[in-house]
């Protein structure tokens, strides 16, 4: 399953560590995030619930970078 | 500006104020004891930069250590240790003016960006108890009519129910001709309605328009990163530490080499040599530049009619060396017309005539070309008609008995034929059995498509190879008149792949292979070459799903054209790395032997990256 969510973040690099983070996670197959167009392209494992898994990258990405956000 | 934003502005400016405060007071009464300096040097410190040691104590409690914010606390904390208080105050302060001015420009031209390529249509007008109701497009079913007033977008994709109009494309294909249309034509979302009012009954969902298909592949575009976009990324994380090791290295060794060598220690001047090495190294400005310049590329791209599915295939397309084409509906119309008529005994106006005629029940592809050839055939002149497959058609029209077909046809009708020469599918024909003449039917090439092969080759191209599944006689033909430099005939469509594999092997290293296809048929072929376009895709969702890159109208001009977008936007990518790591490192050559002062480590921090930002928007640009 793949979903795609709205992301505010400040700079380029922030963005690149939050995408290793969130590929990071248990339950992401692949994320990629899109700096430019403020998009996280989410791909999930099998079976994964979509909306738990957000919370945890979203937490994974505040750790690496405090100020950003998710509109999950 | 953002709230975020506008807030820094705030800080900034509070800071600035309260820095020259000190200044004067620190200048105006001159035996200040240090601990009443630092503490007067705080205020302005902690204004601006508490959210940056923040960010850095969190950083480090969950192990992101070596980060800018680190960096910048690093630093500053280490100037005010040292008693350089102003200093320390003022780096902040210029870092933050940095940073707020680097978000102020990317976000701009992110949106400048992002405006260029909005197309997405905001309502929908339908017709609810005699009045007009704007819904949202998402809203709307299959099946409904929808109202597009002039000026307006077309939101969904349909056909035309009612009215006449005339369409802008541009935003689709990137042509500036209007296209006149009238009940019963089918319209792609994204175009403007110009002149008439029009009803629409909708065959799509927004959702699957063509509108909203290309909306979703250029925002999904980031998700195929290129390689300068990865070894940047990677950089960027080895970087980082590196600088930091580098940094710590010269406060440690430089003042012990100094002591070995017998001189004084100036363990303070190493230190802030350290610093300004920090303050040069943050690497913001390439990591946001690259993938800026790809952004800026893709969208001025789209708005030309090209769709570029990531940013990777924008790289392989600027190193293509050998362009490959399918004959038809690439370099051809992929429409059979009537080519050349060559009558026996009879007028050529009769022979056609008498050809419609004898055609006109046929669904064949090649009766239909003969019968656009002669659209006022009078059908009430034709007497009995019979079909053989494989051969022809006879009819009886006015008494006379007419044959229409290939040589087995006339063998039939005893009549005796004159081999034909020409390239192309050869139609003879007979009346009462007297051999009356040819008629030559062939795919015409496309009138632009001369064009397009001589601009490829001054664009770089090698070699241009053209695959068909025709005749040797029709692919000499067409390979002639356009030019291109070599032509393999009678393939079926497995054998395109392996000449296509062939080539792959042949090419120059490090250099691509792309392969032109109209999307329908080829799929397997454009999944094989290092880049696949696909043409006149507007409309064929096939296309736009096969492809890696996609040309929304059938002009093979735009080849030529996509390929020096993404040259140029390739050339931009390397001059913005060149740059932007030659500045930094030149600097920090100048802060590691001690002749950067902060300014200009300010500068090779935002400096380089505003004018790193400013360059990639040339992108944007495409003739």
């Amino acid at each position: 399953m793949k979903k795609s969510y709205n992301i505010e973040v400040d700079c380029a690099n922030c963005a690149n560590k939050m995408e290793t983070a969130a590929n990071n996670t248990d339950g992401v197959k692949n994320a990629v995030v899109n700096f430019m167009a403020l998009k996280m392209n989410v791909e999930f494992e099998d079976g994964a619930d979509a909306k738990s898994v957000m919370k945890n990258v979203l937490k994974a990405c505040r750790k690496v970078e405090s100020d950003c956000e998710i509109y999950i | 500006m953002t709230r975020k934003q506008k807030k820094t502005l705030i800080r900034i400016i509070i800071a600035a104020v309260l820095l020259v405060i000190c200044s004067a007071a620190s200048y105006m009464i001159k035996d200040l004891p240090w601990w009443a300096q630092m503490a007067m040097y705080l205020v302005p410190y902690l204004v601006i930069g508490y959210d940056i040691l923040l960010k850095a104590g969190r950083g480090i409690i969950h192990g992101q250590v070596f980060d800018e914010n680190f960096l910048m606390a690093i630093a500053t904390v280490g100037a005010v240790a040292l008693g350089e208080f102003r200093e320390g105050a003022a780096v902040m302060l210029f870092y933050q003016i940095g940073e707020l001015f680097q978000s102020v420009a990317v976000g701009k031209s992110r949106r400048n960006i992002a405006a260029l390529m909005d197309i997405r249509p905001d309502y929908a007008n339908i017709e609810r108890d005699g009045v007009l109701v704007k819904v949202d497009p998402d809203e709307v079913e299959i099946g409904t009519v929808i109202i597009v007033k002039p000026g307006e977008k077309v939101p969904i994709d349909g056909v035309i129910a009612e009215g006449n109009t005339s369409l802008d494309m541009s935003a689709l294909t990137g042509e500036s001709m209007p296209v006149s249309v009238s009940k019963g034509a089918a319209v792609q979302s994204g175009c403007i309605n110009m002149t008439g009012l029009v009803k629409i009954l909708t065959t799509k969902e927004f959702g699957e328009s063509t509108v909203s298909k290309i909306l979703e592949l250029v925002e999904n575009s980031g998700a195929k990163k290129s390689r300068s976009e990865n070894f940047i990324s990677k950089f960027a994380r080895y970087y980082t530490p590196a600088v930091c090791i580098g940094a710590a290295a010269l406060a440690v060794f430089g003042p012990l080499v100094r002591m070995v060598l017998g001189l004084s220690p100036e363990w303070m001047s190493w230190v802030m040599r350290a610093l300004t090495f920090l303050v040069i190294s943050c690497p913001c400005a390439l990591v946001i530049s690259i993938p800026l310049t790809f952004f800026a590329g893709i969208g001025g791209a789209s708005r030309a009619g090209i769709l570029v599915k990531g940013s990777n295939y924008l790289e392989t397309l600027a190193k293509a060396r050998y362009i490959v084409f399918d004959k038809t509906g690439t370099l051809t119309k992929g429409v059979f017309e009537v080519a050349d008529i060559r009558a026996e005994g009879v007028d050529k106006s009769t022979l056609i005539e008498y050809a419609a005629l004898a055609e006109s029940g046929s669904n064949h592809p090649i009766a239909k070309s003969i019968q656009a050839a002669y659209p006022d055939a009078d059908k009430s002149r034709v007497g009995e008609i019979e079909e053989t497959a494989g051969e022809g058609v006879t009819a009886v029209i006015d008494g006379k008995k007419i044959a229409v077909g290939n040589e087995r046809l006339m063998a039939r009708a005893g009549a005796k034929i004159k081999a034909a020469d020409g390239a192309g599918t050869v139609i003879y024909a007979a009346i009462d059995g007297v051999y009356a003449g040819y008629i030559l039917i062939s795919d015409v090439i496309k009138p632009t498509a001369a064009d397009a092969v001589s601009a490829l080759k001054g664009s770089g191209i090698e070699k241009t190879v053209m695959l068909t599944g025709d005749s040797e006689k029709t692919a000499a033909a067409v390979a002639a008149a356009v030019g291109v430099d070599e032509y393999r005939a009678g393939l079926m469509p497995e054998d395109k792949v392996a000449i296509v594999e062939e080539l792959l092997d042949k090419k120059p290293p490090k250099s691509a292979l792309a392969f032109v296809g109209d999307g329908i048929n080829d799929a397997p072929v454009l999944s094989r070459s290092d880049v696949g376009i696909a043409m006149g895709a507007l409309g064929s969702d096939a296309a736009i799903e096969a492809a890696d890159v996609v040309l929304m109208d059938d002009n093979p001009t735009k080849i030529s054209q996509a390929i020096k977008t993404a040259k140029k936007c390739m050339a931009i990518v390397y001059e913005n790395i060149i740059f932007a790591l030659g500045v930094k490192a030149v600097c920090l050559i100048l802060g590691a032997l001690g002749l950067a002062n902060m300014w200009l480590a300010i500068f090779a921090d935002v400096g380089v990256m505003v004018i790193a930002v400013l360059n990639a928007i040339r992108a944007l640009r495409i003739k």
